[in-house]
């Protein structure tokens, strides 16, 4: 790598933030590098969310994060269409169970509102089961919030990343920042293995790992403590259980255990909100999947009747504050976007822009580029509400999921290339489906190998 | 006037063997519809004896049982068309999906043939990490026998049923060994023979009693804890049996299924409930041995024959009830199958509405085995301690 060439922007982190504030700088005059510790984008906390766009009717009014829910929800929700990020209007309806849950619902219409969101509608219990026929006995009110979406939480980080590569970000994987060395013009990055980037200005999207960055330049403030929520994703024959995402009165802890339906037709039950100091236990626990399965029961019985197709657990980069901590210094030409948790997904786009803000303060100048010379980008889309490849012909490679042997060579092939099995399951869906590889585990590592450089068990995953 | 006489939905025994008895039998086109690229189900990767006994009257290995059977079918004039997956059937049109695009296909019958898989470990609920290696049977045999891949060192294989012991082989073609088979059950559940050519030969220790808890392992599989505690380091994880029918397409038809089994409900003529709909194989009983489905499949030819010729059908397609330790009942072509839930003694009673039409000796039964009990008009099946 030449140690010699000097980005004008540096991204640390490609989660679902650092991919998006990376496309935004790679529309103005700038040279901007975005690196990442894993081997993919959107292999972290962005993969394994709830894959809702919210509309932030809930947020804590006035916060910064609640800005940038509102802002994002909008910017995303355009985008996404151009992008190939499958979304889908289901809306939601927060439901009560007891009289304490569905006293707390007028308050929470007005809060939505103070969030500037005036379309939530509080109903009755009678008119909540009219809506969700399957719900579980005890429903004692609602409230009905027509504009949350369901989104594509696999496709918007790649979007974002290859729209930002396309158009002449450099893309480092596998390059874990561990030193720093602030200079009076530029700083130095210093990756695990000794590789080195020079950079002006550095945005620390870091993620889990945002506050040993933040330290690194010499700052305190936050610390993270990340919390684990489990997931449970079922078979997509429940899926005509559920219109819309059921969502929970939330509580001070956490937003609760929800159900939703997913743009790729299934049906998810969780998180659950288990704060842990391991920032890389992304296992699920046998109490986290049973509190899952009771809650379930309880919301929509016959839920638990019909197969499970995966279970996963993803952390949420939660701090001491409730709130998005984001600072900006002049001297160190640094920008922090730190404590981005589980909203970070229906933010990103506005975080984008925020972060250009933010750097235009401590002195980035930035202009912005040519309209004419921007590259567009568009991914096939992956939701079942989409018109899909396999429709149009193709040789099915994947049958639970209906991924064509062309998708896989496109994903190993793309401008941000699939370079694992989950890389290929979050590029294609290829083995996300019910048989989880009984059928074509084998048949997709096959063709993967033959249509990239690599063994087929180096896809298999082995050493 | 149909298309074809006849689509069936995939080419395993059960779906093949149909299909050449119906072309024997004259039913004129007879199309079988395979997802996969190639005809023969899974006895295409199961590299060892046990297959063709009862239907073929010799004793062969999986592949070249699947290759058999795709080459009679073949020569009987049976159209198989392979990278094709069927979407619907309603009405008996058959749309279908595949290189080339789509197709729409009318048949006088339509057969479904979609077998079974295994449940695989997201689908167990087993907690822990999610690394690579781990397997079904299914995949292992498919890296393993027909890609000729290494699939690790040191095999956990998760059951004590007769595929659990088929993977014993398969791994230790692979060169893989295997440190431990676990069931929760308290023993294992395979015939003596075939535990003893397997587990013993390749000193296989059986834990009892127990259940895999947590998997460990970032990146590769490095152990697995079972319930009790104990921690087995071993570098692969095989999910063996607790078979679930792939009975995709026939719920989104909207055919009722029974309820433990997830099979479509059929009567001993394998009639569903939908008129010129049959269902045939392991989809109907899960799982019973490939010449059991091969059978189920020749059998079925002759109620297909039936309507074709005279369009008539039952007037109520109905479950056998069961009772707690059994799981379900089905029928096959070798008479009815049962499952039980537990290693019990006593009798198991076949019952025609208040009559009792069969009574088997007192005796223990196997969970995970195959009771085959006479072809009778019985509508519930009950155990006797």
């Amino acid at each position: 790598m030449p140690t010699d060439r000097v980005f004008d922007v540096v991204v640390v982190g490609a989660g679902v933030v650092g991919c998006a504030v990376a496309r935004e700088l790679s529309q103005l005059t700038l040279s901007v590098a975005l690196v990442e510790a894993r081997n993919d984008v959107g292999a972290g906390t962005s993969k394994a969310n709830t894959a809702i766009l919210h509309t932030g009717f809930d947020a804590t009014p006035g916060s910064v994060e609640s800005r940038l829910v509102a802002r994002g929800y909008h910017m995303l929700r355009e985008y996404a269409p151009f992008a190939g990020v499958s979304v889908e209007q289901t809306g939601a309806v927060l439901v009560a169970w007891d009289d304490e849950q569905a006293a707390n619902l007028p308050r929470l219409a007005e809060k939505a509102a103070a969030n500037g969101y005036d379309r939530a509608e509080v109903i009755d219990a009678a008119a909540v089961r009219a809506m969700e026929p399957h719900l579980g006995e005890g429903v004692t009110g609602g409230m009905v919030v027509p504009d949350e979406h369901l989104i594509d939480p696999w496709s918007t980080p790649i979007a974002f990343a290859t729209e930002a590569v396309a158009n002449g970000c450099q893309l480092f994987t596998n390059l874990h920042v561990t030193e720093l060395d602030v200079g009076s013009e530029v700083t130095r990055l210093i990756a695990e293995d000794g590789r080195e980037l020079l950079a002006r200005f550095v945005v620390n999207a870091a993620g889990l790992h945002g506050d040993t960055l933040h330290r690194l330049f010499g700052f305190d403030g936050f610390t993270i403590r990340p919390r684990r929520g489990e997931l449970i994703v079922f078979d997509k024959l429940a899926r005509p259980l559920l219109g819309r995402t059921i969502l929970p009165v939330p509580t001070s802890h956490t937003k609760g255990v929800l159900l939703a339906p997913t743009v790729f037709g299934n049906i998810l039950l969780g998180p659950t909100a288990d704060d842990i100091d391991d920032r890389s236990a992304t296992g699920s626990t046998r109490a986290g999947l049973d509190t899952l399965l009771q809650k379930g029961h309880r919301i929509l019985p016959a839920l638990l009747g019909e197969e499970v197709t995966a279970v996963y657990a993803g952390l949420r980069a939660a701090t001491e504050h409730s709130d998005y901590q984001l600072t900006s210094e002049a001297a160190a030409r640094y920008v922090c976007l730190g404590g981005i948790r589980s909203t970070g997904l229906t933010a990103s786009m506005a975080l984008g822009e925020e972060a250009v803000a933010l750097l235009s303060v401590i002195g980035l100048n930035a202009i912005p580029g040519a309209a004419s010379t921007r590259i567009p980008v568009r991914l096939t889309p992956l939701g079942e509400a989409d018109e899909r490849p396999y429709q149009s012909g193709g040789t099915l490679i994947c049958h639970c999921e209906r991924v064509t042997s062309a998708e896989i060579d496109a994903a190993i092939t793309s401008t941000v290339p699939a370079n694992d099995l989950d890389g290929l399951r979050r590029r294609t869906r290829a083995l996300a489906g019910r048989c989880q590889g009984f059928y074509c585990a084998a048949e997709v590592c096959a063709h993967a190998a033959v249509a990239s450089d690599r063994s087929m068990s180096a896809w298999m995953g082995l050493p | 006037m149909s298309d074809a006489a006849v689509v069936i939905v995939g080419a395993g025994p059960a779906g093949l063997s149909a299909a050449i008895e119906l072309r024997r039998r004259g039913a004129g086109r007879v199309i079988v519809y395979e997802r996969e690229l190639q005809a023969g189900g899974v006895p295409r990767h199961t590299d060892h004896l046990g297959y063709g006994l009862r239907d073929l009257h010799r004793l062969t290995t999986g592949p070249k049982y699947a290759a058999r059977l795709t080459r009679a079918a073949e020569r009987a004039g049976v159209e198989i068309e392979v990278g094709r997956s069927v979407h619907s059937f309603g009405g008996r049109t058959v749309t279908t999906n595949g290189s080339g695009g789509a197709t729409t296909v009318t048949a006088g019958a339509v057969v479904l043939a979609t077998g079974v898989r295994e449940r695989p470990r997201a689908a167990r609920l087993v907690p822990g990490d999610r690394p690579s290696g781990v397997y079904t049977t299914g995949a292992l045999q498919q890296f393993a026998t027909l890609h000729h891949q290494r699939v690790g060192t040191r095999a956990v294989i998760v059951g004590a049923e007769h595929v659990s012991f088929s993977a014993v082989l398969t791994l230790a073609h692979a060169g893989c060994s295997v440190v431990a088979m676990v069931t929760p059950l308290p023993r294992h559940q395979t015939y003596e023979p075939l535990r003893w050519a397997t587990a013993s030969r390749h000193r296989v220790p059986i834990h009892t009693g127990v259940e895999i808890a947590e998997i460990i392992g970032r990146g590769q599989v490095e152990a697995v804890v079972l319930s009790d505690g104990r921690r087995i380091d071993c570098d692969a994880v095989v999910f063996t049996g607790d078979w679930i029918p792939d009975h995709e397409l026939a719920r989104t038809a909207g055919l009722p299924m029974l309820a433990f089994a997830k099979s479509p409900v059929i009567d001993g003529g394998w009639h569903t409930e939908q008129p010129g709909v049959f269902a045939v194989g392991n989809l109907t009983h899960p799982a019973e041995t490939a010449d059991v489905c091969a059978l189920d499949g020749r059998a079925a030819s002759t109620n297909i024959m039936d309507w074709l010729t005279l369009q008539t059908w039952p007037a109520a397609v109905t479950p056998i009830e069961v009772e707690h330790p059994i799981l379900w009942a089905a029928h096959t072509a070798v008479g009815i199958t049962v499952r039980v839930a537990e290693f019990v003694e006593g009798r198991i009673e076949c019952r025609a509405d208040e009559d009792v039409v069969h009574t088997t000796r007192r005796r223990r039964w196997t969970p995970n085995q195959a009771i085959h009990l006479p072809r009778s008009e019985a509508t519930s099946i009950v155990l006797t301690r």
